[in-house]
């Protein structure tokens, strides 16, 4: 699904590597954490699966395709393959739930048929059934992030990469977010989760990839959030 | 649904920035005015300069019958044929000056005097036989008009020397500099008009900038992403477009058949007619469409990352 080869990354501008050497592979339907302190080259390491950025050394393969030789035309079909979640939810303030899931559909051309029978699935999916007229700015900040996962979801992604997605989420909220992105994983679908939450990471027991400086210091199949000696 | 999500997206997108719309609208109509206005002050131009003007610099007119009884140069009749002759004889040994020549019939001459004036009333009174015939001379340098003149005015068969370029000179340099600072003109508004645009699609990519990420993070296509931007730009150029053409057709109409009524006034000038005018619109409205979307095309390599 992922494997990362020898992967290094340094930014214009910059001597630091974001990212040095990094080599890892990543199964189909796997739930993975990747933990490490600010700066460590996690954001880094998401925007290159993303194509967001390029590597600057080593090769990259997402869904089977070497993302240096992908053509710059190609990447939106490579994208919708993958669903995003984000920390501050990015929901269009100015649509409502439904519309909001449907945008996603809807800029890269699907049927308005098909929107309408799958938009309303994937809102009971993450438990908002109902809902669909609201608009953001009525919803509590868990109910926010499922719309966001519910858009992420809708085009049904091989891989849904999460960024912090309980970060702005009391600890609560956030075991039900888990409980739905673990719901998504059991679908089938590889689910890469960076987090600064330990509770969650200690009480899910999944692969833990931790980074530190760019570097890959910790591959667990069950691990926890810190080191266990 | 592809059309239809397109088609709200400009209208928000033109009524977000309804003044910076509004900027580009005028400024493209005025630039597109000015460009349909020289262009057609250029086809006046050309109608004014007849068949021969651009390639000969002096003529020999020969005295007709018509002549004979009226002008006293050709008070000893018709030219005749010896006298041709003689004429084109010595033209040809003034091969150091004289370039080429050409012998004009009175039905040529007749002929060309109908294509450039066409059915106004003066024409269609006329018939070939009130034509003269004529020798039309390239010279090898233009300045030396006076040798011909000297060597030819006043010999027998001989009507009158002309410069071809003396008589419409002036009016041509003059129109030509209108037409140059039209021409400057229009190039600076159309640096506006350019700049107002990227502009305006630097300012819209900025407020769209999350329903793009958005789009980007679900893999809409670089053209679905960038195709309302670009269509706004073409919508307000087009409407540009639009008020360039009517600001032509008004302009011929009150310059030319009403209001300063030239043709009534300067009834001797071949004014140019509606199809020139109506020939120029199409390409004022195909450049108002794709020039501002060309130009929000390259703004958005640079404000929009796909």
């Amino acid at each position: 699904m992922i494997r990362f080869d020898n992967v290094s990354k340094v930014y214009p501008k910059q001597t630091r590597p974001a990212l040095r050497d990094v080599s890892l592979e990543i199964e189909r339907g796997e739930f993975v954490f990747l933990v490490g302190s600010s700066g460590s080259g996690k954001s880094t390491f998401m925007r290159l699966i993303l194509r967001e950025e390029r590597t600057s050394q080593g090769q990259l393969h997402v869904l089977g395709k070497d993302l240096a030789r992908l053509s710059n035309w190609k990447v939106p079909q490579m994208r919708r393959q993958l669903g995003t979640v984000f920390q501050d939810f990015r929901l269009l303030p100015n649509k409502t739930v439904a519309e909001n899931v449907a945008f996603a559909q809807e800029v890269i051309g699907k049927s308005r048929g098909e929107i309408r029978k799958s938009v309303p699935q994937v809102l009971d999916l993450v438990g908002l059934g109902g809902k669909e007229d609201r608009m953001p700015g009525e919803l509590s900040g868990g109910e926010q992030q499922r719309v966001a996962i519910a858009r992420a979801f809708v085009n049904r992604p091989k891989l849904l990469i999460a960024d912090e997605p309980t970060g702005n989420l009391d600890p609560q909220t956030s075991v039900g977010i888990m409980k739905l992105l673990d719901r998504i994983n059991r679908t089938g679908t590889t689910v890469l989760m960076a987090t600064h939450d330990q509770n969650i990471v200690d009480q899910m027991r999944k692969r833990v990839i931790e980074l530190e400086q760019g570097r890959l210091v910790r591959d667990q199949a069950r691990g926890v959030y810190g080191y266990q000696h | 649904m592809r059309a239809q999500f397109v088609l709200s997206e400009i209208g928000v997108g033109l009524r977000r920035n309804l003044t910076m719309t509004f900027a580009v609208v005028v400024s493209v109509a005025l630039s597109l005015a000015l460009f349909g206005g020289s262009l057609l002050m250029s086809d006046q131009v050309n109608s004014m300069k007849g068949y021969w003007y651009d390639k000969v610099n002096v003529s020999i007119f020969l005295c007709n019958k018509s002549d004979a009884e009226a002008d006293p140069k050709c008070a000893k009749g018709a030219v005749t044929s010896d006298q041709k002759k003689q004429i084109l004889g010595d033209l040809n040994k003034m091969s150091t000056v004289v370039q080429k020549v050409t012998y004009e019939s009175a039905d040529q001459a007749y002929k060309h005097y109908k294509e450039q004036f066409g059915d106004s009333p003066l024409a269609s009174s006329l018939t070939p036989d009130q034509m003269q015939e004529s020798y039309r001379i390239k010279l090898v340098d233009p300045q030396k008009y006076q040798v011909i003149a000297t060597a030819f005015d006043g010999r027998a068969g001989v009507q009158s020397v002309q410069d071809q370029k003396g008589v419409l000179d002036n009016l041509f340099e003059l129109l030509n500099l209108m037409n140059r600072a039209a021409i400057a003109l229009m190039a600076l508004m159309l640096i506006v008009a350019l700049l107002l645009i990227v502009n305006t699609v630097r300012v819209s990519a900025f407020s769209r900038r999350r329903e793009t990420g958005i789009m980007r993070l679900v893999g809409a296509s670089g053209f679905y992403i960038q195709a309302p931007f670009i269509a706004e730009a073409a919508v307000a150029g087009l409407i540009g477009g639009g008020v360039a053409c009517f600001f032509l057709v008004v302009g011929r109409y009150f310059t030319i058949d009403h209001g300063m009524a030239l043709s009534q006034k300067l009834n001797l000038i071949n004014f140019i007619g509606w199809d020139a005018v109506l020939t120029k619109l199409p390409l004022i409205l195909a450049t108002s469409l794709l020039m501002p979307a060309l130009a929000a095309f390259f703004a958005l390599r640079k404000y929009l990352k796909v």
